[in-house]
């Protein structure tokens, strides 16, 4: 595309815009300030009419760059869609007469909100350029699963059945994963009363019959480079061949090992022969296949039986797992009814401190429990003595009292660990300080770690994608579940969170659906959530680039890798556009087409500054676009009034916010600077994961920065915003108007 | 609107000379201006209350309500029986309830019954008094008759237990019934808001047997009611009416406090309201006069 | 049919759980409890339980007969029914308790002295005699079923809430000679008789 700018400036007068604003000034400030070539106002812009009155100048008068002076960026975005332009939006409405009361005394410092809206739309709009898909992209619809157990195995047929062939990597030697050891599977249909078959049969002879799906048993992946739409894989078979394939996404499904009962020598387990997991019950069951199940020690049919709830899980314990594995209280449940169904005479006690059993039918199937006389004690077992017959000791929570059964055998609800492979470096290095250390002095660190990778990524960042709380591969999203921290891989089943095989089934679907649209975007060179569609992606200018490796190291989704001198070679697809890059280069040398430290810095700068005199102070707010934005929209929606000096300019990320951006606002004479990030730390908000954390130690530095200046370091202030803080936003804006008024005004104004 | 017929079950506490006599003078004298003709089941025994379980086992005990449905349906056949007594109200539902999905239970029932000459079919509905009155009537039916509306008087709707639980009064909360109330605002009078023991227990029968307990839930019963600002108590249930107003001069002593507040009947209030006299109202029966409505009811 | 010697290795067994099932009024809802302990915080006497009704379902399934049957706690019941409606499993508690005292009267080991199996026992007498409750009687014996002395004191005690109801018609001293009764005395009572012989029968069983 040809790239002549021809800017083009509407001007709404809808929405009481006309009455509170004199839109024939707005004009002026388009045309005069803005350099906009075409202007036009009209009474509803987003209707029909308005639409191809754009639309029309664009066709005809080779309007490129459209900038809407109208409602929110956030608002009326299926009218104002136009195609081959760039769109700016001056957010007149919920961000200026929404917000402003409706008086004589105050429609002058309206309208100049109004004017430098229009100004800094018109100046973004000149710094912007309409970006074009890299053309590294091609569409590749296969699907790399990896794990072939229930969660691996639906994946494949729901993505085989909408089309896109799958290739299961399994290590072990048969599909069915720890599903197909069970006996039988807690219940998935109404009544949810009793134990049901797992189906795992059925499941395998459907992917065996599907022509779509590949399986390798016995083989792993040993490589994967490349990003979304051209993952490159090396498939390894235990016979020592390897095939390299190409997936466009790819699915994990790595299950679970269970807990290792060896850690828990007070329960007597690998002492008495007759203590025994849930997974060795299974074993025990499948082996009585409905007949009277047998104990492993002499042989003898169990009589009674007491099933230890959360061994060695919830618990902070050295060796201990801190997470609810959130199945074993069905299970076990499940487990007593293979006793109770066989013969109601036996006697099984679950010993539980809170039980817990999730999904639909949980409750139900608790009750059936009860009404098949499995007995449920509210206690805590402290100790399993050896014996001919295990003897359990117990505090009985309910009857205050302690206590000690003696019985037949004793099962230990352990719980699961996640197959979720190698910490990253960032994790490894986060846990040992001379790691840190070293990789802030940008040497190389050998990873050293006894797990093995599950995936062998070749990434920059670490071979497994990145771990939440308790080891579990999930991305903490509050809204996007199945996501990673490396675009188009994405997790299912047991190894994002603890679940069983029926929430695993369900989980795969979610997974291969985000897998296939993931393949589908990489192909056209869009985004991923939260930027969906959109088709910038990062360069840099490769004379300026000093080889820091900030970008590398900050880039919250592993998208950079680096070149042998140092410097960064991006991935685009699987960049999620955040510009955390951008924010973290110190000689400002990474710009995306449509969003540039000069599309926001223009814009700063173009801010009318009056005169320091004029007491009127200019306050720069800088909001995330996720959260801080929105809630900023909707306290205008509810018609929350803020200082008409703010002027509020929506980043991406914080994480991307150039500290240029802070250092010439201050020196071109704003009075405050108030930045408005997501919630960091451990419950995060943010939707590029660390992006706000970055902000805020980057932006704990500017005190420097303002100590050279003589400015007193109030002006310049960080907020977590959630988007529901709508009459917290307001109120910032506002106490940040009142430390200007008591600390005085910037001497910087020119 | 046509004579409405119900077959009535009074119970022990409404006999004459027994403790809740004025309930069933106040109701009589409701019924006859709202035109409800009450047929007393001939010969009809004690429900047990809730408190006949120690000596009285499961069977014996929905026998005694059994023979009274029985004697219902030979003599009042077709009618739906009502009772004004929460006890009598909730034993003779549960047996009703019980018996209906027990098959075995019903049948030696009926082979116990059969000793007395009955048997039972269990068919006819088993109602409070409340219920005939918003159901079958109506507040805007009960509000026609007022001719002298209580106003001036704050009073607390003191639901108590039995009325609200388990069965209840459909479409009301177990925690927040609003019945009571609006029979309140429908007599002319003020119902105190947000009266947070409405649905608090006396003790029942334990106020006999366990005195100082059940007194002390008394004690909160009637603080509540003075914190709302009432001038007096109302209530459905004979039991309720009984332990909230005789214990109030033990509780006084014990206390240190001087409570002296009137407890009446819904009943009581509809009387006065709709014009009737002090002793049509059964006004005599208060061991605390209700001056109050006794005001009104003489001008 | 006391089986006091039930051992440490019996106690959680399913033994006393199943004679509560098989015997107890409404007994067999007794497993369903999920141990919330609603109903002990709903009950207006819940301080004066020894063992409140959560607890004494865990008692049931732990298997301790004689602490269950021989505690006074259900009989602290004042039948309000606000375990019943806030009863999470739909327990019906209230009858529970009442099956469950019932059950202990039946064996013989029930608290003789608590005042309201006491109190609970009279009422059934004096209903169970004339097919109606007398409340004067039912009064005079309470007042004396601690013994004369106490009685006496008691029944002082009572005086001026007695003379209140006299004065207001609502209790008639004249009832001591005789009072309300149904006409058919000799049916219902050999209703009754009936009906207590076939529930024998069934719980002895």
């Amino acid at each position: 595309m040809s790239d002549e700018m021809k800017i083009g400036a509407y001007i709404c007068n809808g929405c009481g815009l006309g009455e509170r604003l004199d839109s024939g000034q707005l004009e002026t400030t388009a045309t005069r300030d803005g350099k906009a070539q075409v202007c036009q106002q009209h009474d509803f812009l987003c209707s029909e009419a308005g639409v191809k009155m754009i639309q029309d100048d664009i066709d005809n008068e080779g309007v490129n760059r459209v900038v809407i002076a109208a409602c929110s960026r956030r608002a009326k975005t299926d009218a104002f869609n136009f195609e081959n332009v760039s769109i700016h939006r001056a957010n007149l409405r919920e961000g200026v007469i929404w917000v402003r009361p409706d008086t004589d005394e105050m429609t002058e410092t309206t309208q100049e909100m109004a004017d430098d809206y229009i100004r800094m739309a018109c100046a973004e709009a000149k710094f912007s350029k309409i970006p074009e898909k890299s053309g590294e992209q091609g569409i590749n619809k296969n699907i790399l699963i990896v794990g072939g157990g229930v969660a691996g195995m639906n994946a494949a047929l729901e993505a085989s059945k909408a089309g896109y062939p799958c290739t299961i990597v399994e290590k072990s030697a048969a599909l069915g994963g720890a599903t197909a050891q069970l006996y039988k599977k807690i219940p998935t249909k109404a009544p949810y009363a009793d134990p049901e078959d797992t189906g795992v049969d059925e499941m395998i002879a459907a992917v065996e019959a599907d022509s779509n799906i590949t399986v390798h048993l016995n083989s792993t992946t040993t490589n994967i480079s490349g990003a979304p739409g051209r993952f490159a894989a090396d498939i390894s078979a235990e016979s020592g061949s390897t095939e390299t394939r190409d997936f466009g996404a790819i699915v994990q499904a790595s299950g679970f090992t269970p807990y290792d009962a060896n850690q828990l020598p007070e329960f007597a387990y690998g002492k008495n022969k007759d203590v025994v997991t849930q997974m060795e019950l299974e074993a025990l069951a499948k082996e009585a296949n409905g007949g009277a199940i047998k104990r492993p020690s002499d042989g003898k049919e169990v009589s009674s039986v007491l099933f230890i709830q959360c061994a060695g899980q919830r618990s902070k314990k050295e060796g201990h797992l801190e997470h609810c594995s959130g199945y074993c209280c069905s299970a076990s449940i499940k487990q007593a009814m293979y006793f109770k169904d066989q013969n109601p005479a036996i006697d099984t006690t679950v010993l539980y401190t809170d039980l817990r059993t999730p999904g639909a039918g949980g409750e139900n199937f608790y009750r059936s429990g009860q009404q098949k006389g499995v007995i449920f004690t509210k206690g805590i077992a402290s100790e399993v003595v050896d014996g001919a017959n295990p003897t359990v000791k117990f505090k009985d929570l309910i009857l205050d009292e302690d206590n000690d059964l003696e019985v037949d055998m004793v099962v230990l609800a352990t719980g699961m660990v996640p197959n979720s492979g190698q910490p990253t470096r960032a994790e490894l290095t986060d846990m040992d300080s001379e790691d840190a250390e070293a990789e802030k002095a940008g040497e190389e660190v050998e990873i050293r770690v006894d797990v093995e990778s599950i995936l062998n990524l070749d990434y920059r960042q670490g071979k497994d994608v990145p771990h939440m709380a308790n080891g579990f591969a999930d991305s903490h999203f509050i809204c996007f579940p199945y996501e990673t921290q490396r675009t188009g891989i994405y997790t299912a089943g047991p190894t994002r969170r603890p679940m069983d095989s029926y929430q695993a089934r369900e989980d795969a679907v979610g997974a291969a659906m985000r897998a296939i649209s993931e393949a589908e975007n990489a192909g056209l060179g869009r985004a991923a959530h939260p930027r969906v569609g959109d088709l910038s992606f990062p360069t840099f200018r490769k004379e300026g680039c000093t080889q820091c490796k900030r970008c590398t190291v900050e880039c919250p989704f592993g998208a950079i890798n680096e070149d042998e001198e140092g410097y960064p070679i991006y991935n685009e697809s699987r960049c999620r556009r955040c510009g955390t890059c951008m924010g973290a280069c110190p000689v400002r040398v990474i710009s995306f087409e449509n969003y540039s430290v000069d599309t926001v810095g223009q814009q700063l700068k173009n801010v009318d500054i009056p005169d320091e005199f004029d007491e009127k102070p200019r306050i720069l707010v800088l909001a995330c676009e996720n959260d801080a934005y929105p809630a900023l929209d909707m306290a205008a929606q509810n018609r929350l009034e803020y200082s008409a000096f703010a002027r509020i300019i929506p980043v991406r990320c914080l994480g991307s916010t150039s500290l240029s951006w802070i250092t010439d606002s201050l020196n071109s004479g704003f009075d405050g600077i108030v930045l408005m990030g997501c919630p960091s730390g451990d419950n995060y908000q943010c939707h590029f994961v660390k992006g706000s954390l970055m902000a805020q130690e980057r932006m704990s530095k500017v005190g420097d920065t303002l100590e050279t200046l003589n400015l007193e370091k109030e002006r310049v202030q960080t907020f977590e915003i959630s988007i529901t803080d709508i009459h917290r936003v307001p109120q910032i804006i506002n106490e940040m108007a009142e430390t200007i008024e008591q600390i005085g005004m910037s001497p910087f104004k020119f | 609107m046509a004579t409405k017929e119900y077959s009535f079950y009074p119970g022990c506490s409404s006999q004459e000379g027994a403790s809740s006599s004025n309930y069933l003078k106040s109701v009589n004298t409701m019924c006859e201006v709202l035109d409800i003709k009450l047929n007393t089941i001939p010969d009809w025994n004690c429900c047990s209350a809730s408190i006949g379980y120690c000596g009285g086992g499961e069977l014996p005990r929905l026998a005694l309500s059994a023979r009274n449905i029985a004697l219902s349906e030979q003599h009042n056949a077709g009618q739906d029986i009502v009772a004004t007594c929460a006890a009598c109200w909730l034993a003779t539902k549960e047996t009703q309830e019980r018996l209906e999905m027990d098959g075995d239970l019903m049948a030696e029932t009926n082979q116990a019954l059969s000793e007395a000459g009955l048997t039972l079919k269990n068919e006819n509905k088993i109602r409070h008094m409340v219920e005939v009155l918003i159901e079958d009537l109506g507040y805007d039916e009960l509000g026609k008759h007022v001719t002298k509306p209580l106003e001036g008087i704050k009073i607390a709707g003191y639901v108590g237990c039995q009325t609200n639980r388990p069965f209840g009064i459909e479409g009301e909360s177990f925690e927040n019934p609003k019945y009571l109330d609006k029979f309140i605002e429908t007599m002319g009078a003020e119902p105190v808001e947000k009266y947070d023991k409405k649905v608090s227990c006396c003790g029942g029968a334990l106020a006999f047997s366990e005195p100082e307990k059940s007194q002390a839930l008394i004690k909160d019963i009637i603080e509540a009611a003075y914190d709302g600002g009432a001038d007096m108590i109302v209530t459905p249930c004979p039991v309720c009416q009984m332990n909230v107003e005789v214990y109030q001069d033990k509780i006084n002593a014990k206390y240190g406090t001087k409570f002296s507040i009137p407890v009446t009947y819904y009943s009581t209030l509809m009387s006065v309201a709709y014009g009737k006299s002090g002793k049509e109202a059964g006004l005599d029966g208060q061991i605390i006069p209700a001056k109050k409505l006794e005001d009104i009811a003489g001008k | 049919m006391s089986d006091t010697n039930t051992s440490m290795v019996e106690k959680y067994r399913n033994n006393f759980l199943k004679e509560v099932e098989a015997n107890v009024e409404e007994g067999e809802w007794v497993k369903m409890c999920m141990q919330c302990g609603v109903c002990s915080g709903s009950c207006p006497l819940g301080p004066h339980w020894d063992h409140p009704p959560q607890e004494l379902f865990m008692m049931i399934r732990a298997g301790k007969r004689d602490e269950v049957l021989e505690s006074t706690s259900m009989w602290m019941c004042t039948s309000c029914y606000n375990c019943i409606v806030r009863c999470p499993r739909e327990l019906p508690i209230t009858h529970i308790m009442h099956g469950l005292a019932h059950y202990a009267t039946r064996l013989g080991i029930e608290p003789k002295n608590q005042p309201t199996r006491k109190f609970a026992q009279l009422f059934w007498d004096n209903l169970a005699r004339n097919g109606r409750v007398n409340e004067l009687k039912l009064g005079i014996s309470l007042y004396f079923m601690n013994g004369i002395v106490e009685g006496i004191k008691t029944a002082l005690g009572m005086a001026g809430i007695g003379m209140g109801m006299v004065k207001t018609k609502r209790m008639n001293p004249m009832e001591i000679l005789g009072g309300h009764t149904v006409k058919d005395k000799k049916g219902f009572q050999a209703m009754i008789k009936k009906a207590q012989e076939l529930e024998a029968a069934r719980v002895d069983n």
